[in-house]
């Protein structure tokens, strides 16, 4: 099974560096190593739900000087969802990017940027993850460029600089966490960080950094222009994984590494923060006049809903309960990323086939296109949190928490935030419905259209029905 | 999983699947699209008639898939569940003959039968629900799939219309899951049990388990147009007409009665509700829409709305028997459950009738039609009788069955002014129709005639439907002391609801 | 000689803040790039500083991998920020 960890850095790098050197056919060796990849990720799935946390010491060296790679539940789970998501991305930019020139660009890069955010989730310390983070935002940032527009290039340079500074933040604490500790290692150190002015300094700093990459509320403000000028696919891989991954980062700091050093307080100020974000970004994306910058505010408001999560875990005791938020919690991101990666997705076919994606000029638009509509209303399903998408369950588990612990404000805001998310989804659905004779088809043009429509299928019906192993597969730490 | 767990799913599956698929059919393909619909339709009538003798035998179905650690989505078919089932598929079958006949022609043909399936599915999963956190799930699921029913003419108003029945039924349905997820800290799962489950709770829950009976009342009086939360309503009336045959008398409205039901009888229990001293306020809150709502209906010139607050009159009748304590009033709240669907059904077929026929919209316009429509006059008159109490129609035993209720519970004092006072609006409101109808003389021409009378006075498929729900309403009402009656069934209910 | 590593390591945190404070408040594009590189600096020099281990000993050897890798990151970081930039300028130019 460590074979599948490998293969899961490996396969895409390699990938990477076939399609620079044969840009003719940089597609198909593109959706040839997208494929391998998602195979390797289902294998090493699979392999931890059997076989338990699996590690590996690259070329032999031991942890400390060499890179040793790691998979539990968590990170198999986030693998998983980055392949499948990443992976029909792929097959929708294989029809978006119609200029051979376009096309050239965009592989390696995107095959670079699925590479590092594997090795990120598959990191078992603080500075490979400093590296991959770095490689992550690089990559993220080559690609949100590809927009072409000036825009695009003005909102990736701010991009740029934020994810900069975020990230030297974190190596900032991670140099204090050498300095203190003498060890970088992930499953080592949570055994010898002791509360002190060391730790909370270090966490403190790593923290701020990682929230910047993961824009909470209020370091929000360069999220909305980046992945709304993106090309679709990427900001669809943008607003569904990156992100994510530097949350990833903060769920391990905070659950793990430090889970001795923070403070229901702190905790708390994490919650505040996803409350305002996920009421400012409901409602900016209820003003929001183009659909990306919808999809892109209701990014800042989802994220949110998972800092909601941190004052309820730190105020359960470790058990079922504690347990059951947990799983919620992962539930909710997985949920979004799915959904959220779908609707970039939909967007973009409604973008390229009715030429904009104002939301008022939608009517009878979206109507020529009905498999898309109906993904952006799966996709809503899922963003609002209704049944029986894998949201619903997430915030079943949020609301729960919130009563079993008394902290009423969380789930006020989680009641109003869903409400607002109906009423900004529902806003764009309005216009879908007209008096146009409908299209023959029912689905116009399949490449386009099907990743959208199983991505967001995924998010609101699979992870609904079938999402009762998440909760097995996060028993299984490191 | 043997048979008896899949039965369950398969009455669900059998109106999903055909939906789903209907879905990714061409605009063109009717007769496939038809077929799946009728074929989806009668199986799913065999197999609850399955379903209906193996309850009445005691025996057990009930499916279970864990979603989360502690979160089972569970179908089960109990007596009242399976009340409710025979009622959404019986009438599906009928609104399914009707839709067909209705929209012949008209754009979005697979979008409108692919949600109309969906929205059977939730209403009948709804009914086989298990436990309340499975009957939250097809709740919200019926209001995602109502949505686009209500917004298919794609007219301004139609959509204005669907986002208002969207803000309140959402919001509804957040303030119940908010209660259902409270009551699951506080009592862990809440399975459906005959006699409830929260009695056993120690007294110090007791302030916390009447707020939470609020959230859930207040979430499935929206939908179940309880007065102050019943304004989506007659807003919803854009709908097509079958959406709004539907919506009223099995789907959305029936859905937040039975669950209000579900919640008194089988969450809490009607006598541990009656010691937390909340079925009063529940009665008073019934008596105060069913008196609203006929006050209401008696104003409204237009037809639809007219039967639209009669809704929210009739339904409240359900709600009222909830809140009278005894076997007997039981009986008549569930039994109206059945009876309000069959009568309301048909008023809304035969006013669907009327506009596609003549362009008739209003009362006003009404004058003499029975002569050029007299088996659709017929069904409405039925219906209407039915309304108002008359015998033998069914809403008359509804009625003597509140009213005995209340006098055994010694309500009377409260409940029957206001059976008397609604029943004298009821008439009020329908028989001066009644009256245009059959005895007034026509106008010089018909508002838009659309389908000129041939060998029947409209389209077949458009006639059946109203005749086949009036020929049950009256026979609800003449054969109520048969076997497997809609009465002998409630009484069936409420005996095994207090252990008689 | 702890005085010199201490020396060291609050010299680098100095470096930190001043980066830090530059990259927040320098509204200029190349100020803030410059600022990010100070910060950076900074933070390779506590790296330093943690690796020595006391007179006659052998540094710590890990803390300098990291620095290299540091660098290198830190230098291409660099180098795309500047060509964003320079793109930016020419389409400036070109309006």
């Amino acid at each position: 099974m460590t074979d599948a960890m490998i293969g899961l850095v490996a396969l895409p790098l390699t990938g990477a560096v076939a399609t620079l050197l044969l840009p003719r056919s940089a597609t198909v060796v593109a959706i040839g190593a997208g494929l391998a990849t998602t195979i390797a990720a289902a294998l090493l799935l699979f392999g931890v739900a059997n076989q338990g946390a699996l590690h590996y010491e690259m070329g032999g060296w031991s942890t400390g000087l060499g890179i040793t790679l790691r998979a539990d539940g968590l990170s198999a789970l986030l693998l998983m969802m980055t392949s499948l998501v990443a992976l029909a991305a792929s097959v929708y930019a294989s029809a978006y990017f119609s200029a051979a020139s376009e096309r050239a660009r965009f592989w390696p890069l995107w095959l670079l940027l699925w590479t590092s955010l594997n090795a990120l989730f598959l990191s078992g310390d603080l500075f490979n993850l400093y590296v991959t983070l770095e490689l992550l935002g690089l990559s993220a940032v080559a690609l949100a460029t590809l927009g072409g527009k000036r825009a695009a290039a003005e909102a990736a340079l701010r991009y740029l600089l934020v994810g900069l500074l975020g990230s030297m933040l974190f190596l900032a604490g991670v140099s204090l966490i050498y300095a203190g500790y003498g060890t970088l290692d992930l499953a080592t150190l949570p055994r010898v960080v002791e509360p002190g002015p060391i730790a909370w300094t270090a966490l403190a700093m790593m923290t701020t950094g990682l929230l910047l990459k993961t824009a909470l509320f209020p370091l929000h403000f360069w999220l909305p222009p980046a992945h709304a000028s993106a090309p679709a696919p990427v900001s669809a891989v943008l607003s569904a994984l990156v992100v994510k991954a530097a949350f990833y980062l903060v769920l391990r700091l905070w659950l793990d590494v430090f889970a001795n050093v923070v403070t229901p307080v702190a905790a708390n100020l994490l919650g505040l923060l996803g409350a305002c974000a996920v009421l400012w970004g409901s409602w900016r994306a209820l003003q929001a006049e183009r659909l990306k910058l919808l999809a892109a505010w209701s990014t800042v408001a989802q994220l949110g809903y998972l800092f909601l999560f941190f004052p309820l875990l730190l105020a359960l005791p470790p058990g079922p309960t504690r347990d059951l938020a947990a799983g919620g919690l992962v539930m909710l991101a997985l949920t979004h990323g799915f959904a959220k990666a779908g609707l970039f997705l939909a967007i973009g076919v409604i973008q390229q086939r009715c030429g904009h994606d104002t939301i008022r000029d939608l009517d009878g638009t979206a109507q020529h296109l009905p498999a898309t509509t109906f993904a952006i209303a799966l996709a809503g399903v899922a963003l609002i949190g209704l049944p029986p998408s894998g949201a619903f369950l997430g915030k079943w588990q949020l609301l729960a928490g919130a009563v079993e612990t008394g902290q009423w404000l969380w789930l006020v805001v989680t009641a109003t935030g869903s409400l607002l998310a109906a009423a900004y989804i529902f806003r764009v659905l309005g216009h879908a419905f007209g008096h146009q004779p409908y299209p023959n088809q029912p689905v116009t043009v399949a490449r386009e259209e099907w990743p959208a429509l199983l991505l967001t299928a995924m998010a609101a019906l699979v992870l609904g029905l079938g999402g009762a192993p998440v909760w097995k597969l996060l028993e299984i730490g490191t | 999983m043997n048979w008896d767990a899949w039965l369950p799913v398969l009455v669900v599956a059998s109106s999903l699947l055909p939906g789903l698929v209907i879905f990714f059919l061409r605009e063109g393909s009717h007769r496939l699209r038809t077929a799946l619909n009728l074929v989806g339709a009668i199986l799913k009538l065999v197999l609850v008639g399955i379903l209906i003798w193996g309850v009445f035998h005691e025996h057990v179905y009930e499916s279970r898939w864990t979603l989360a650690p502690g979160l089972d989505l569970v179908l089960h078919a109990d007596t009242l569940s399976v009340l409710f089932v025979t009622l959404s598929t019986v009438l599906w079958l009928v609104t399914t003959v009707y839709a067909i006949g209705y929209l012949e022609n008209a754009p979005h043909r697979s979008r409108f039968f692919g949600f109309f399936s969906l929205c059977v599915s939730a209403t009948v999963g709804l009914a086989l629900a298990g436990n309340l956190f499975t009957f939250v799930i097809f709740y919200e699921l019926l209001t995602l799939s109502t949505y686009p029913l209500i917004a298919h003419r794609g007219t301004p108003e139609a959509v204005r219309g669907a986002r208002i029945y969207l803000a309140y039924t959402l919001g509804g349905g957040m303030l119940l899951l908010i209660g259902t997820v409270w009551l699951h800290v506080l009592a862990g799962p809440t399975a459906f049990v005959e006699g409830g489950i929260l009695g056993r709770l120690p007294a110090e829950y007791h302030p916390q388990l009447k707020v939470i009976f609020l959230l859930l009342i207040i979430g499935l009086g929206v939908k179940a147009a309880l007065v102050p939360l019943h304004g989506w309503l007659p807003q919803a009336m854009v709908a097509p007409a079958p959406v709004s045959a539907l919506l009223h008398a099995v789907a959305v409205v029936k859905a937040g009665a039975f669950g209000i039901v579900r919640v008194v009888y089988d969450v809490y229990g009607v006598n541990f509700t009656d010691q937390l001293g909340l079925l009063t306020g529940l009665g008073i809150a019934a008596a105060i829409t069913i008196v609203y709502g006929s006050i209401k209906a008696l104003f409204q010139d237009n037809l639809k709305k007219r039967l639209a607050y009669s809704t929210v009159s009739q339904v409240s009748y359900i709600a009222l028997g909830t809140a009278i304590l005894g076997p007997i009033g039981t009986i008549g709240g569930i039994v109206h459950l059945v009876h309000q669907g069959i009568m309301k059904i048909t008023l809304f077929f035969t006013a669907g009738n009327y506009a596609e026929t003549l362009g008739i919209h209003k009362v006003s316009e009404m004058n003499g039609v029975g002569r050029r429509m007299p088996a659709t006059t017929l069904a409405f008159s039925v219906a209407a009788l039915g309304m108002i109490g008359v015998p033998p129609v069914a809403g008359f035993v509804s009625k003597w069955y509140l009213g005995l209720g209340a006098l055994e519970a010694g309500m009377a004092a409260w409940v029957m002014p206001v059976l008397i006072i609604s029943s004298v609006l009821n008439a009020a409101y329908f028989l001066p129709v009644l009256y245009r109808a059959w005895f007034r003389e026509p106008g010089p021409a018909w508002p838009a005639e659309h389908i000129p009378a041939a060998r029947f006075e409209t389209s077949a498929a458009l006639l059946w439907p109203p005749v086949v729900t009036a020929t049950l309403a009256l026979a609800a009402g003449l054969f109520a002391a048969a076997p497997y009656s809609p009465l002998e069934w409630a009484t069936l209910i409420a005996h095994r609801e207090y252990g008689l | 000689m702890l005085t010199a590593q201490v020396l060291y390591g609050l010299t680098a945190c100095v470096i930190v803040a001043l980066g830090l404070r530059g990259a927040l408040l320098h509204a200029s594009l190349l100020q803030r790039v410059v600022a990010i590189n100070v910060m950076g600096a900074g933070v390779f020099m506590l790296l330093i500083a943690v690796a020595y281990r006391g007179p006659g000993l052998p540094p710590d050897p890990l803390p300098h991998a990291l620095v290299l890798t540091g660098i290198v990151v830190a230098v291409s970081a660099t180098a795309l920020a500047l060509a964003l930039a320079r793109r930016l300028h020419a389409e400036q130019d070109n309006d």
